[in-house]
């Protein structure tokens, strides 16, 4: 995509303005199809048509500004794979390999469960935000910490924080990444238990996958070191023999029930897995699920493309719903703002600020590969957002409703189920809901909040439309549930080890012992530490009879959206430094929007009256409840509901603490503008001094 | 058929690096060009550090 040196003929000028007035006008018109066509089922491929135009529009015009005029990439200068190579972390690498290796690392459950929760508006909020949000938004942030990075030797996010707007707001941002990983954990957690509770085929499948990955582990290690595609290639097989393994086991009726779990016992198996990830050496387990993992993330990616261009499914969800006013049974509050922090991946994420400043600018081997690698693969990841969504709206209303919205909600029946969405004004019969279960495999769908079932639904309908017929849905529902469900997993245990590591970095301050990584008393106890911090919120979840994704998804929303906001001080911080200040609304226009949606979100569920909304509210309503001396409806014990007040107190502290650390860092950062900018204090950039490229064979 | 093989190669080699698996080929390479006084590791020990250092992030030494 390099442009040529040579000016284009008048002609050829003309004939391309043309073509993108043209891809303009087929976005915009798919666009005015989307929200104005009512009454009628809307194609998927006019949603289709929308997003890739935008992108295109916004890959061509806005990132090409991006790099010529914000940055001014230069492929003259020496990138830090260059400067520092190794051989190991900082290589030069061809910028298709790092596009692939950037998308693998950023593309993880969140594009795919957000855009399904937030079907429940219907699917035009969704698709606007995800759309227009990735080109004004995600990909700039991810494309522009990029850039600098690549131009401070490939420094952390944390570290530019800390040198580029100061101390406090370095050790805020540090602070907050801990709360993050520990919220996300617990609703990934969640997502999994939701998924396989009461459904020993999907149990059996994911519960193979763990020693799949050490066969895998000791394959690399001592029988063919190294071999990595061997053993995946090995990994992969099993796999396919763990699906239907689990399929066998749930036609034993003994067996059958032995794995027939409840929420709590497999929370308590998934805080197991994620304390083993952390404490066994990486070679064992969580090497061989990460690369198992990044081959399904692709092949996911791919099955759910090709199953969508193949069917175009008609989108039976309406535009809107009568949700968007703030009452949608699968999580409180209305569409502003909490369609905003429910879909976070997809439109903008701060998670990808953590990647686009670690591994990925010690690869790159020219400093313009960062507007495709960047920009480019955010647009890519809003394109599985989109097609997330696709395949939540393709399924008809009511089933959605009957997997997604919870127990409180609908009951413990079919019939239970049909009627409360019946009067939520969409139509499913009971036979329905309990044909769709035996054709999937399972004995009930119903309440499987969280969105991985849903999607898998999904899913399964459009590859058995696609090939396969009726009879292979319950093979491709439990295809689907593994294919996510491992990745989730990878995300989870991955997340639990880097936690430990931070909280280790953290603790060695207090007691010096407890950094050293390698000794085994301060390893168990730091692990178990984060289990437990992310543990507590995923029990949280598993006993709450709103579904537990109530209360935790915004919270994680929230304080992904807190990260972006981080990540985007640091960006605008590092744009006026570099004497650009003048372009600096490009970074201030999505973090002016973030700094709206997460203040008000965080206020909302930290003060808002309502039970369902508010956290206080809620814990208010309990201990009334409490002191009455009854069970709110789906509470289980006495116990239970004492730990639901204290939960909510606690959810209360959390989204403070993320509503205080947002102000916090737009303070500090603030400060730093204007003290720039007045020219109380100098533009002086930290970027490393241009050094020429030394070009290589090839170019 | 060397053709082919050689394919095979270069393809495999994406695959291990978009992955994020170690590359030990290319550090090969990187240690002929830039040190070649060095010995290089072994393709069990590169294995076992670059494991090592893609989850404890200790800090990037060369050689």
């Amino acid at each position: 995509m390099s442009t040529s040196i040579v000016p284009a003929r008048p002609g050829m000028r003309v004939v391309a303005a043309l073509g993108w007035l043209l891809v303009a006008v087929a976005g915009a018109g798919a666009l005015a199809v989307l929200a104005l066509r009512r009454g009628e089922n809307v194609s998927a491929a006019w949603l289709l048509v929308a997003a890739l135009c935008t992108y295109a529009i916004g890959y061509r015009f806005y990132s090409a500004f991006l790099s010529a005029k914000l940055f001014a990439l230069d492929d003259a200068r020496a990138t830090p794979s260059e400067r520092l190579s190794d051989g190991r972390d900082f290589v030069p690498t061809n910028r298709w390999v790092v596009f692939g290796h950037h998308f693998a690392a950023i593309a993880g459950p969140g594009p795919l469960v957000g855009p399904t929760l937030a079907a429940q508006f219907g699917y035009l909020p969704g698709v606007l935000w995800i759309v227009i949000g990735v080109v004004l938004g995600g990909a700039v942030q991810d494309m522009v910490i990029l850039c600098a990075s690549i131009r401070r030797d490939g420094k952390s996010l944390g570290q530019m924080a800390k040198e580029e707007i100061g101390p406090v707001a370095g050790f805020t941002a540090l602070v907050a990444v801990l709360g993050i990983m520990v919220v996300l954990i617990a609703v990934l957690g969640l997502v999994v238990v939701n998924a396989l509770k009461s459904s020993p085929w999907g149990t059996v499948t994911i519960g193979l996958t763990i020693p799949i990955a050490m066969i895998m582990g000791f394959y690399m290690r001592w029988l063919r070191p190294g071999r990595v595609l061997e053993a995946s290639a090995i990994g992969i097989v099993l796999l396919i023999v763990a699906l239907y393994a689990g399929r066998w086991v749930a036609e034993q009726p003994t067996l059958a029930a032995t794995f027939t779990l409840s929420g709590k016992t497999l929370a308590i198996l998934v805080m197991a897995y994620g304390f083993a990830a952390s404490v066994l050496p990486v070679w064992m387990l969580l090497a061989p699920r990460d690369y198992l993992s990044a081959f399904v993330k692709i092949g996911v990616v791919l099955a759910l493309a090709i199953g969508i261009l193949i069917t175009l499914p008609p989108l039976q969800m309406p535009a809107l719903t009568r949700f968007t006013d703030g009452t949608g049974p699968i999580f409180a509050g209305a569409l502003f703002p909490f369609a905003f922090i429910t879909i976070a991946c997809g439109s903008i994420s701060g998670f990808h600020a953590l990647i686009a400043s670690g591994t990925t600018p010690k690869l790159l081997e020219r400093e313009r590969d960062a507007r495709m690698i960047g920009y480019g693969a955010m647009l890519m990841e809003s394109f599985v957002a989109v097609m997330a969504l696709i395949a939540a709206c393709a399924i008809t209303p009511g089933v959605y409703f009957a997997i997604n919205a919870p127990a409180a909600a609908l009951g413990p029946t079919a019939q239970t189920a049909a009627s409360a969405i019946a009067n939520w004004g969409f139509v499913v019969t009971p036979a329905e809901l309990e044909q769709l279960a035996r054709d999937v495999g399972e004995t009930s769908l119903l309440s499987r909040t969280g969105g991985a079932p849903s999607l898998a639904v999904g899913m399964a309908h459009l590859f058995s439309r696609a090939l396969g017929g009726s009879a292979a849905m319950a093979l491709w529902y439990h295809f689907a549930l593994m294919f996510e469900a491992l990745f989730i997993l990878t995300t989870l245990d991955a997340g639990t080890r880097v936690g430990r590591f931070m909280l280790q970095d953290l603790g060695r301050h207090v007691w010096p012992a407890f950094g050293r990584t390698s000794w085994m008393p301060a390893v168990v106890l730091s692990s178990a530490m984060i289990v437990a911090m992310w543990g507590h919120f995923l029990w949280q979840g598993v006993i709450d009879p709103l579904g537990g994704i109530n209360s935790l998804w915004p919270l994680f929303g929230i304080s992904n959206q807190l990260l972006a906001a981080v990540a985007l001080c640091v960006a605008t911080t590092v744009i006026i430094k570099m004497g650009k200040a003048r372009y600096a609304w490009v970074t201030l226009l999505p973090l002016a929007w973030l700094v709206v949606v997460t203040l008000s979100a965080g206020a909302t569920k930290l003060f808002s009256p309502q039970p369902r909304l508010g956290f206080i509210a809620q814990a208010h309503a309990l201990q009334a409840a409490q002191a009455a001396g009854t069970l709110p409806p789906g509470v289980k014990s006495a116990g239970d509901l004492t730990q639901m007040i204290a939960n909510n107190y606690l959810d209360a502290a959390v989204a403070g603490f993320f509503l205080l650390s947002v102000i916090v860092i737009l303070l500090d950062s603030a400060r730093e503008w204007i003290a720039v900018v007045s020219g109380a204090k100098a533009a002086r950039s930290t970027e490393v001094p241009f050094q020429p490229r030394a070009f290589a064979a090839g170019d | 058929m060397g053709a082919i093989v050689g394919f095979v190669h270069r393809a495999a080699s994406v695959v291990r690096r978009v992955i994020g698996a170690p590359d030990y080929d290319g550090y090969l390479a990187h240690v002929a060009r830039r040190h070649p006084e060095c010995v290089p590791l072994s393709r069990e020990e590169f294995s076992r550090d670059a494991l090592a250092r893609r989850y404890d992030r200790p800090g990037s030494r060369c050689c």
